[in-house]
């Protein structure tokens, strides 16, 4: 399955217009298992599978290839907790709002991530994950800070919402790369901003942009809308449910007794 | 079969949703109580958003309470003029009860309050039952004879304003009713829980209206807080998931069916015992989340703030 869309992706990048970026003389061609997601009412995750090629007219050079993907799901304000220990109970005490940070975020690389970016390359590009939370945080960079944005990592990284994928890229040949990554079944609607990058020595020397659309459609849409737009109609069509369930049960039940 | 719930924005196994929906279900057959306080947690468990798990709870409520409610009514133990009385004190105390919420609110830590308020309520409710239904079911032992306790005619007997409640075989002033009604209601809102809990202890022991009625009764008034509750959330936080509530109402309908043959089967101070237990049980738990040290300090706070 794999090897057949890897072949089909690699017939259709002969046809594809090359990528904007034009800086070094390696460019990504890039190609996705889907480009979009829909969510439908027996959506339970999915997997996406990215892969690509590299397009180059000079010889290889001596330094290893390396490939880092990064997906990010929409960003959007958090607030963070801490709960401590006061009069013998445990109550939330502190609080810290983030105000950037997105609902998901994967990295996959082809070797440990340390190994294959320096600092100031991440830095410049918000690849690590630490990077990019702590990128928002950083005006008020406290030690107390650090620790809520530990916090939020560590727990969303619990829920499959946070990935660090070392190794999870395949490189062949410094030519083909391919991965996987799973989109867990909590995912938020909006546009996942698909990110590669090439390095060598730790410098990033190509990157390419994508973006992968995840909807929710039909049932789950109309339901969606109608919860936001038709609020009041919404209500009354969930205690109509209830009430004619309840009947429902009471009324199957006594024909059980009599029949 | 997992299902992807649109609002909660999860995906959950269907069988799991009735079997939750089913377990309270019964409960609430045989106690006469809600089950928000049961299904809250359960479904924060499974990982639906707080906002989204309250707001849906309250609408499988309804339908699992009318579910048991028609059962009752069909063997008379539902005290209609009772249950209007309590709705009409309920209905003004829930209205107080959520202005005192938004002040809570607006000085913040309401979730400790809320806490708070449950581990008193529940505890000092769930022990004394434990401990009166237990000595009831002590003398029906010793006596061998069923022995048939005179009802202390105390203020509730004496105030005036008396209505006679053919159902629950009293004749007595209307303002306990409404001032039973008022406090729970003002509770419920604050708490953010049906009220049965509270309700079902203060009508047997308070009004003195016998077990079996209190249960009807009591399911009478919910259907309609939480009926309430289900709109109040649809409009202003659209937190209210429907496939999620269709799951959950499946199971709690035939469940309630279930919990109210049961319920008639179990004598009324057994009844009451059980039910005790179980108010102590969650009483304990919510009490040890306060008093151990979480495994985890930190938490991502929710949109809207509810137990």
């Amino acid at each position: 399955m794999i090897r057949v869309l890897f072949c089909l992706c690699l017939g259709l990048i002969a046809l594809l217009p090359l990528p904007q970026v034009a800086r070094a003389n390696e460019q990504v061609v890039l190609g996705l298992s889907q480009d979009r997601v829909a969510i439908t009412a027996r959506f339970d995750g999915s997997e996406i599978l990215i892969f690509g090629a590299v397009k180059r007219e000079t010889p290889i050079p001596d330094e290893p290839l390396d490939v880092i993907i990064t997906i990010a799901g929409p960003s959007g304000p958090v607030t963070l907790r801490r709960k401590d220990q006061k009069f013998g109970i445990w109550i939330n005490t502190a609080s810290l709002k983030i105000s950037q940070a997105p609902s998901f975020y994967a990295v996959a690389t082809s070797r440990p991530l340390d190994v294959v970016l320096d600092q100031n390359e991440d830095l410049r590009h918000g690849i690590s994950l630490d990077q990019r939370i702590y990128a928002y945080t950083l005006a008020a960079m406290t030690n107390e800070a650090k620790d809520f944005s530990a916090a939020l990592v560590r727990i969303r990284e619990q829920d499959g919402s946070y990935q660090m994928l070392e190794g999870a890229v395949d490189v062949d040949q410094q030519t083909l790369f391919r991965s996987s990554i799973a989109l867990p079944s909590n995912l938020t609607e909006g546009a996942y901003e698909t990110r590669i990058f090439l390095t060598r020595s730790g410098k990033v020397i190509s990157s390419f942009d994508t973006v992968i659309d995840v909807r929710k459609v039909g049932l789950e849409r109309f339901l969606f809308n109608l919860a936001q737009e038709q609020a009041a109609l919404y209500g009354l069509l969930s205690l109509a449910l209830a009430i004619f369930f309840g009947w429902a049960a009471s009324a199957f039940f006594r024909l059980l007794r009599q029949g | 079969m997992q299902i992807y719930l649109p609002i909660a924005e999860i995906s959950v196994n269907a069988f799991l949703l009735l079997g939750l929906g089913g377990i309270v279900g019964v409960l609430s057959g045989i106690f006469g109580v809600g089950g928000g306080f049961l299904i809250t947690p359960l479904l924060f468990f499974v990982g639906v958003p707080p906002s989204v798990a309250v707001a849906t709870s309250a609408n499988q409520i309804v339908a699992s309470s009318f579910s048991g409610l028609l059962a009752h009514m069909k063997r008379k133990n539902v005290d209609l003029r009772m249950g209007w009385v309590l709705l009409g004190g309920g209905l003004v105390g829930s209205a107080i009860g959520v202005v005192v919420f938004n002040y809570l609110k607006s000085l913040g830590q309401v979730d400790l309050l809320v806490r708070l308020c449950y581990v008193l309520f529940l505890g000092v409710i769930g022990s004394l039952m434990l401990v009166e239904s237990l000595n009831a079911i002590r003398r029906a032992k010793k006596a061998g004879a069923p022995v048939i306790k005179r009802r202390n005619r105390n203020w509730v007997h004496t105030a005036p304003l008396k209505v006679r409640f053919r159902t629950s075989g009293l004749y007595i002033s209307i303002i306990p009713p409404l001032l039973v009604g008022f406090a729970v209601g003002m509770l419920a809102a604050v708490m953010g829980v049906g009220g049965g809990f509270i309700l079902v202890p203060a009508m047997i022991y308070i009004l003195g209206m016998p077990t079996r009625v209190v249960i009807g009764t009591s399911l009478f008034q919910i259907i309609f807080v939480a009926a309430f509750t289900t709109m109040l959330h649809a409009i202003t936080n659209h937190t209210v998931d429907l496939p999620l509530a269709l799951f959950l109402l499946v199971g709690g309908v035939v469940g309630a069916q279930i919990g109210t043959r049961i319920g008639v089967k179990l004598k009324a101070e057994q009844l009451r015992v059980l039910l005790a237990l179980l108010v102590v049980a969650v009483c304990a738990k919510i009490a040890l989340e306060l008093l151990l040290e979480p495994s985890e300090l930190y938490s991502i706070a929710s949109t809207v703030d509810l137990s």
